[in-house]
């Protein structure tokens, strides 16, 4: 178990590290979701087998895929690599600092873990028991979330094809017709009914 | 007809407003008549009053008109009230009667002038003022004469308005005044905490009953009357305004700065006598003041090259001659020069205006020369004066006040060897000076033409004033020619008497003390023919010379005192009221919203706009609280 | 089995909470700072499910999954967000939103 946790532990900031580092989008959402699959095995070294799947399932499956269905949509580009490197050292020194007090505070004392195990039975009983309002705020919370996040979106598309008929009528007044304006407008009025969907 | 007393001032007064009201709207004759009218019905009725008081004195030698009173506050009721005697009758008969003959004179003088109906307005006022002063009964009233004449003074010399300079010198000479105003008025305020009253016969008495002589109050009060008549009177430390003052027209020099205003002093020392009786240092230091002031203006006198600042350092050195016959408990003696002086001095600038006229407005006495046949009236009657001014032997009226202060500077019980001796030196450089003007602006080569000659009316004041200059010392000859002295006689009604007793008395007094001052004079005389008519090239080059041209120079300047009073105290004054222009509170307020825009510049600064600084202060702020809290 | 020492799990966290922290600093990607958010959160959570896990209680457990349905949610408005951004800027760098500045 110690052992699990220990190795598990390496690979998950290794990979955070990742992260935080490539400057390719789409490598650093990847390593994103390693480092969330071994914090799931860092949980089930604790003793948690219930949150590890949870984070599999809701964190490495749902959320990173959410983030990678938006980059796909929103075609993004990588950034500079020159500018990252000198950016680095403030935020370097300011988390070192950070870190230090919160490992020192951690460690002023010393205990062991119970080693017991708390699986599915104990983690639902306590979430429909004392915590059921809690639940129900979650729930209500994401709903929120939900229709939030779809107007949003939806108000988004809607602008944009306001924008386009804008353009289209200047292109009309302007006298003269250009014709690769028409084809991207259409073109963008199909992705964004995509990206709709 | 004693009654008619208010009339004097009042004619003059009715003068000034009726030039004011209707300013615009008279013809020059018109002004002419009203402006000099006015001041000539006044010395009509000045001879009539002065006579009929003169020939039937009335009891107590004075006489007191009171009109009304002024106001009454808490007890203190001041009267517009006037008072008759022996030196006011002095007073009010010259300032009257050369008032008018000055007025004559401007009609002519001032005629191409612009400004001829705002001449007449303020000279009416000046005059008006100035018979207030010495009409007053009481210190309040006579203080109003003497801020009035102030006032004229400062609208006078700055007559000409357009040019700068003018009003320049006008500033200066109100300012200065100012500050023996100022010493004035702080005089009168203890004379009236201490004697309760400040109507002038009343107060003396008091002064006499209730101050102890010596005592600091008297002398305390005494230097403060001296302080307001030093400024006034042009005399050391304040006497640097009259020369400025030749800015003004010649008539205004002649009636202000030599025959009137600038005796006020004089009158005000005199009035109050008793106050100087019972401070004998305040005494000492009026003889001191005198002496070193007829001194340094002598010496001044002595090298100008501007013809009318020559006679003004003149006359502050005559003025010293007075200071210093008071001083020395020479009342009458003092009073005396000051009618002699009057005459000759007036006499002196108004030729000098008649000069100065006919050779278009040149001052510089080295550009002037031959003028003996161009204008001989103008020639005989300078010299006249400036004859009376070098008190010439016998026939010039500046003779004998002259020999009275010099021979009181040594025989009054308060005189003093080295009184004696300075005005020795003094009348010894007089004649010098006053006869170097003679020789230098009507003889030798001429280098101006002769462009305008004077008429009836400004010669008529010219003969009138030199055949004053030549009779007027009559009234009172000394002892040792004879007994006829009607002046000393009239005077003795309002002042003490010579009180000749020193050990050096007999000489002073008789035909020893005579004999050396008519010696010094005629030396004095003399030399002056020498220097300026048969040496006067070698005279030029030794003025010229390297050693001479530096103290030449610091007596031209007036001995320096401009430079010290510039450094001292006008430019600080200067300084402090350009540092001080913005409100000292306002920096206050200022600095608050400063301190305030700067706060909110530098809180802007920290406004990035960017999420990540953000992130990082806050970031900070983490840092900052675990710290506290995990090293606690 | 042997035990897990708590502080380690706790240092874990505090090491993967500063990592995320540091990269929210540098990185200027709109979507990567998002990403470095759900790394901070995580590493809150481990830290709940490891205190809990030190009392062999249910407790830790719950706070994570409510920590879990609280990222879900504010990634999905997040990235709404990030989608008007894109609109309205035509980039992603977040350096670029100062519109707040001065």
């Amino acid at each position: 178990m110690t052992a699990m946790f220990y190795i598990a532990a390496v690979v998950a900031v290794l990979s955070t590290l990742m992260v935080v580092t490539r400057h390719n989008l789409v490598h650093a959402l990847l390593y994103l979701v390693v480092s969330l699959f071994a914090v799931a095995v860092v949980f089930y070294a604790l003793g948690a087998p219930f949150v590890a799947a949870l984070e599999v399932i809701v964190y490495a499956g749902a959320i990173m895929m959410l983030f990678l269905f938006a980059v796909m949509l929103l075609n993004v580009s990588a950034e500079s690599p020159i500018r990252m490197r000198r950016a680095w050292l403030g935020p370097a020194i300011l988390v070192a600092v950070l870190l230090a007090e919160v490992i020192y505070g951690i460690t002023r004392q010393s205990q062991a873990l119970g080693g017991v195990e708390v699986g599915p039975q104990a983690v639902s009983k306590a979430l429909y028991g004392p915590y059921v309002l809690g639940v129900e705020l979650a729930s209500m919370l994401l709903l929120a979330a939900l229709i939030g996040a779809r107007h949003i979106a939806a108000r988004a598309r809607d602008e944009e094809e306001a924008a386009e008929s804008m353009e289209r009528r200047r292109a009309k007044t302007a006298g003269r017709t250009r014709p690769a304006e028409p084809d991207l407008a259409a073109q963008q009025t199909l992705s964004a009914e995509e990206g709709d969907a | 007809m004693l009654g008619l007393l208010w009339l004097i001032p009042a004619l003059p007064a009715a003068g000034f407003v009726l030039l004011m009201l209707l300013n615009r709207r008279l013809s020059r004759p018109a002004a002419a008549w009203i402006g000099a009218g006015s001041v000539g019905l006044s010395a009509l009725v000045a001879l009539i009053v002065c006579g009929s008081f003169i020939v039937s004195p009335p009891a107590g030698d004075s006489y007191h008109q009171v009109l009304w009173t002024w106001f009454d506050v808490a007890g203190f009721a001041p009267t517009i009230g006037f008072y008759l005697d022996a030196v006011s009758v002095l007073w009010v008969l010259v300032i009257t009667f050369v008032g008018f003959l000055i007025h004559l004179y401007s009609t002519e003088h001032m005629e191409h002038d612009e400004g001829f109906t705002r001449f007449f307005m303020y000279l009416n006022l000046f005059v008006a003022s100035m018979l207030v002063l010495v009409l007053a009964d009481n210190m309040l009233l006579l203080y109003l004469g003497w801020e009035g004449v102030g006032l004229c003074s400062y609208l006078l010399i700055s007559f000409w308005q357009k040019d700068p300079q003018n009003v320049y010198s006008g500033r200066k000479a109100f300012i200065v005044t100012r500050v023996g105003d100022t010493a004035l008025i702080a005089g009168l305020f203890l004379l009236f905490t201490q004697l309760r009253t400040l109507q002038i016969q009343p107060m003396l008495a008091a002064a006499q009953h209730s101050f102890v002589p010596g005592s600091a109050v008297a002398v305390a009060a005494a230097l403060l009357i001296l302080g307001g008549a030093v400024g006034k009177s042009a005399q050391v430390p304040l006497q640097t305004w009259l020369p400025d003052a030749m800015a003004g027209p010649s008539p205004v020099s002649a009636l202000i700065h030599a025959a009137t205003m600038v005796t006020a002093g004089v009158y005000l020392i005199a009035r109050t006598n008793v106050l100087f009786t019972l401070a004998p240092d305040a005494r000492l230091v009026v003889a001191i003041v005198g002496t070193v002031t007829l001194l340094i203006a002598g010496f001044s006198a002595l090298v100008q090259h501007d013809l009318k600042r020559a006679l003004a350092y003149s006359t502050i050195s005559q003025i010293g001659y007075m200071f210093l016959a008071l001083g020395v408990s020479g009342w009458e003696a003092g009073v005396f020069h000051f009618m002699t002086h009057a005459f000759f001095k007036a006499l002196l600038f108004l030729a000098a205006g008649v000069i100065i006229e006919a050779l278009a407005d040149e001052h510089d006495i080295f550009k002037m020369g031959g003028l003996v046949r161009e204008l001989p009236a103008v020639f005989w009657t300078f010299t006249i004066g400036a004859a009376a001014l070098a008190a010439l032997p016998f026939v010039t009226d500046g003779f004998y006040s002259k020999d009275l202060i010099i021979a009181t500077s040594l025989g009054s019980v308060d005189g003093s060897l080295w009184f004696y001796v300075g005005s020795l030196v003094g009348a010894f450089i007089t004649a010098l000076y006053s006869f170097r003007l003679v020789f230098l602006v009507f003889f030798g080569e001429r280098h101006t033409e002769v462009t305008r000659r004077p008429r009836w009316r400004q010669l008529v004041p010219l003969y009138a004033l030199a055949t004053l200059s030549i009779v007027g010392g009559l009234v009172w000859m000394p002892g040792w020619v004879s007994g006829f002295h009607p002046l000393e006689d009239f005077l003795d009604t309002a002042l003490p008497q010579l009180d000749l007793t020193s050990r050096y008395a007999a000489f002073a007094d008789g035909t020893g003390g005579a004999f050396v001052t008519i010696l010094i004079v005629a030396v004095g005389i003399g030399i002056a023919w020498l220097l300026w008519i048969p040496w006067r090239k070698s005279t030029h080059a030794f003025s010229e010379s390297p050693a001479v041209r530096p103290l030449a120079a610091y007596w031209l300047g007036g001995w320096g005192f401009d430079w010290v009073y510039e450094r001292v105290f006008v430019r600080p004054v200067k300084w402090f009221a350009h540092a001080a222009r913005n409100d000292l509170v306002d920096y206050v307020v200022g600095g608050i919203a400063w301190l305030n825009v700067a706060a909110w510049r530098a809180l802007s600064a920290g406004q990035t706009g960017r999420l990540r600084a953000y992130v990082a202060v806050a970031g900070f702020g983490i840092v900052l609280v675990l710290a506290v809290v995990v090293l606690r | 089995m042997a035990s897990v020492s708590l502080d380690h799990a706790l240092v874990l966290a505090a090491i993967l909470f500063a990592i995320g922290f540091a990269g929210l600093l540098t990185r200027r990607n709109l979507i990567v700072m998002l990403a470095c958010i759900e790394i901070m959160l995580n590493a809150a959570g481990l830290a709940f499910v490891a205190a809990g896990a030190r009392w062999g209680q249910a407790d830790g457990q719950v706070m994570f999954l409510f920590v879990l349905a609280m990222a879900a949610a504010e990634v999905a408005v997040g990235l709404a967000l990030a989608i008007r951004f894109r609109q309205s800027l035509k980039s992603l760098d977040i350096d670029d939103a100062d519109e707040m500045k001065g």
